[in-house]
């Protein structure tokens, strides 16, 4: 008698109430029963782990496709772009390892928040104008059912960068290459400076450049929450850990040349839990490093530059944290001799002494300006040529990098998350060719210097 | 060309006549002063009876059509889709003069829609009423008419924030900015008065300035007007 109700209320049910109190009295949970049932005959199932002696379900699953090691902006992106153009749904199994849940020192949360167009490379350009894009339509991007759409407070406020004499000529290039690829630059001589902005001392500057569109500064917090709801609601698995060691394999191959090279492969990550020495290896096939400013620990441990320097081999991953300090409105965002990163303390003293008889001299109002609050963040800063990381590690042929993008992280995070999906999926770049940032410069010495960093 | 900025209704009136796109001018041809005896039979006929009123009226519209198609788009004119929502093939003869005045209030324009908004470089006014997919990052992309630009409305726009209000700057001949019944402006007040800093040439309408005090406990509340819808 149970059995004939159930389809029939269950019909109704999910559209009117549930089958429970239609009967009145009929108190037996049976939604609640029939999914327990279900979780435990899958849990029995070969592939699943067997949680029935200890309960298991605070770590991580023991099988993952790709760990992400980093939570951030990046690392979520990544997976949002993994679960977005994989072939199948539920094709990949994506597994995002963070450290630290509340994101205190994660440089995603105290950035600034600006998104701007004016770099000289074009690789960044196009990111960021993609970005751009990803963010005006962020609704349609990362829209979840029965969630309110996200509100990410954007200022279309624009970028104005100022050139004295002798760096005008560079900053005409950099202008001429912005808007080829697509980007809404205006340059200004300083009349039209004046014109535009009367409170600004158009002393010692030659040239000026404007953003004129999609520049501007948005709510990171907003958009991390957004990636991170959005995120889950694909399917991707959240873990907060640590990632202490890298089990892995090596093969010692020839080259062409004769040379030899010790090629690795990752096979498990160990994931540690907080607060306690307990930790579950996990079995993937892909490593992503996102691990921001700490991505260099992260490689060290998948033995990357261990090896006589020069070689391969011993080319490190050359991404340290360094200390910035932001002030809220005005948003500045300030150039440091550098701090001890061991903290995030902030040095009052610095802005009053560097950075206020800089800005008094170029606006004069803000001779009597005052600091209201100020916090500091890390940059993950490519010591390199302060430009990212993406792609896969030569030598250890299942890390790839998302990493060392020295401040302009989160306004490229959805292009370079995208980027490196396609690397992963389908082994080559597709949309925005970023073979320029592979991890194969550092080795061979070739450096693309950005100009403009911000 | 040169009517006065104070005359230029944003939304002409409503016409519901027999000849599409022409304003009614009522009052304007009026058949007054012609011979006094004529005027007298047709004005007395004309009180009586509601057929000769109507033929009257006939008769003048097409004296108006006749000149006005002589005068094509010498005033202002706004060309109206018909009842089906269609407009005149006719459209296609004016390609080369320059649109003055856009009225897109109501419509479903959104970011890439402005795309052919922005080509037309002698606009001069343009109205995006209640437009409800208008946000910030539509209004970050008006600087090209920034030249031309006399007149705009963002009345009821529920994705306007003050942060689109603010990269408005760029419209340096901007003589009238309606920003009322903006939802999603947090303070309408301080908001006008913002906007009114930044663009000194252009008079602000919609809000008023008392709406976001609050009297005191003791006081009786002022006689604060609500904000005039423009």
């Amino acid at each position: 008698m149970i059995r004939r109700v159930l389809p029939h209320d269950l019909g109704r049910g999910l559209l009117t109430r549930r089958p429970g109190t239609r009967r009145g009295g009929f108190s037996l949970d049976w939604d609640g029963k029939v999914s327990e049932i279900k979780k435990k005959i899958k849990s029995i199932l070969p592939g699943r782990s067997c949680d029935l002696l200890q309960d298991t379900s605070h770590l991580p699953p023991e099988h993952s496709d790709v760990v992400i090691v980093g939570g951030g902006v990046l690392g979520l992106s990544v997976a949002y772009w993994l679960k977005k153009l994989e072939s199948r749904r539920g094709a990949i199994r994506v597994l995002v390892v963070e450290r630290d849940h509340t994101y205190s020192q994660a440089s995603t949360g105290l950035s600034v928040g600006g998104i701007c167009q004016q770099f000289s490379l074009p690789e960044n350009i196009q990111l960021s104008l993609f970005s751009a894009s990803f963010l005006r339509n962020i609704n349609e991007y990362l829209a979840v059912v029965d969630a309110p759409p996200l509100d990410l407070r954007f200022s279309p406020s624009g970028y104005l960068l100022l050139a004295s004499e002798k760096d005008a000529a560079a900053m005409e290039s950099n202008v001429k290459v912005q808007r080829q690829v697509g980007a809404k630059i205006s340059l200004m001589s300083p009349d039209q400076l004046r014109n535009k902005f009367p409170w600004i001392n158009t002393e010692g500057v030659a040239l000026a450049s404007y953003g004129m569109e999609d520049e501007g500064w948005f709510d990171p917090w907003c958009l991390l929450q957004g990636l991170r709801r959005k995120v889950q609601s694909l399917g991707v698995l959240f873990c907060q850990g640590e990632v202490t060691r890298f089990v892995s394999s090596s093969q010692r191959m020839l080259t062409t040349d004769d040379k030899a090279v010790v090629l690795k492969r990752i096979h498990k990550v160990h994931v540690k839990m907080d607060c306690s020495l307990e930790y579950q290896p996990v079995e993937c096939a892909i490593v992503v490093n996102a691990a921001g400013a700490w991505s260099a620990q992260i490689a060290a441990l998948a033995g990357i530059g261990e090896g006589p320097p020069g070689t391969l081999q011993g080319t490190k991953l050359p991404v340290e944290p360094r200390k910035r300090q932001c002030k809220p409105c005005p948003h500045l965002s300030l150039q440091q001799e550098e701090p001890d990163p061991a903290n995030l303390e902030v040095d009052h003293d610095f802005f009053q002494d560097n950075v206020w008889p800089h800005l008094a001299l170029r606006i004069p109002a803000f001779e009597t300006l005052k600091v209201q609050s100020a916090w500091a963040g890390y940059y993950d800063y490519n010591t390199f040529d302060q430009n990212g990381v993406v792609g896969p590690h030569p030598l250890v042929a299942n890390m790839y990098f998302a990493t060392g993008f020295s401040g302009h992280g989160l306004q490229q995070a959805p292009g370079v998350g995208r980027a490196v999906a396609e690397m992963i999926l389908k082994g080559r770049f597709q949309t925005i060719d970023l073979s320029p940032f592979l991890f194969t410069r550092f080795y061979l010495g070739e450096k693309i210097q950005e100009n403009n960093i911000i | 060309m040169a009517a006065p900025w104070a005359s230029l209704r944003l939304v002409a009136p409503m016409w519901n006549g027999r000849i599409r796109g022409i304003h009614r001018l009522g009052g304007a041809v009026a058949p007054e002063g012609n011979q006094k005896k004529k005027r007298t039979i047709l004005q007395l006929l004309t009180n009586y009876f509601y057929d000769v009123e109507a033929l009257r009226d006939y008769l003048l519209q097409r004296e108006m059509y006749k000149v006005h198609e002589k005068n094509r788009f010498r005033d202002k004119e706004w060309i109206r889709p018909d009842k089906y929502g269609h407009f005149s093939q006719e459209f296609w003869n004016f390609c080369v003069v320059p649109v003055e005045a856009v009225d897109a209030s109501d419509c479903d324009i959104n970011y890439e829609g402005l795309d052919n908004l922005l080509l037309l470089k002698e606009l001069q006014s343009l109205s995006l009423q209640r437009c409800s997919h208008v946000d910030d990052w539509c209004l970050s992309r008006l600087y090209p008419l920034a030249d031309s630009l006399q007149e705009l409305s963002l009345a009821g726009c529920p994705r306007v924030s003050e942060r689109g209000l603010a990269c408005l700057h760029h419209l340096r001949n901007l003589r009238r900015l309606d920003i009322s019944d903006l939802p999603a402006v947090s303070n309408p007040g301080l908001t006008q008065i913002l906007v009114e800093e930044m663009l000194p040439n252009c008079e602000v309408v919609g809000v008023d300035w008392a709406e976001g005090l609050k009297s005191g406990p003791e006081e009786q509340p002022q006689d604060t007007a609500s904000p005039v819808p423009a």
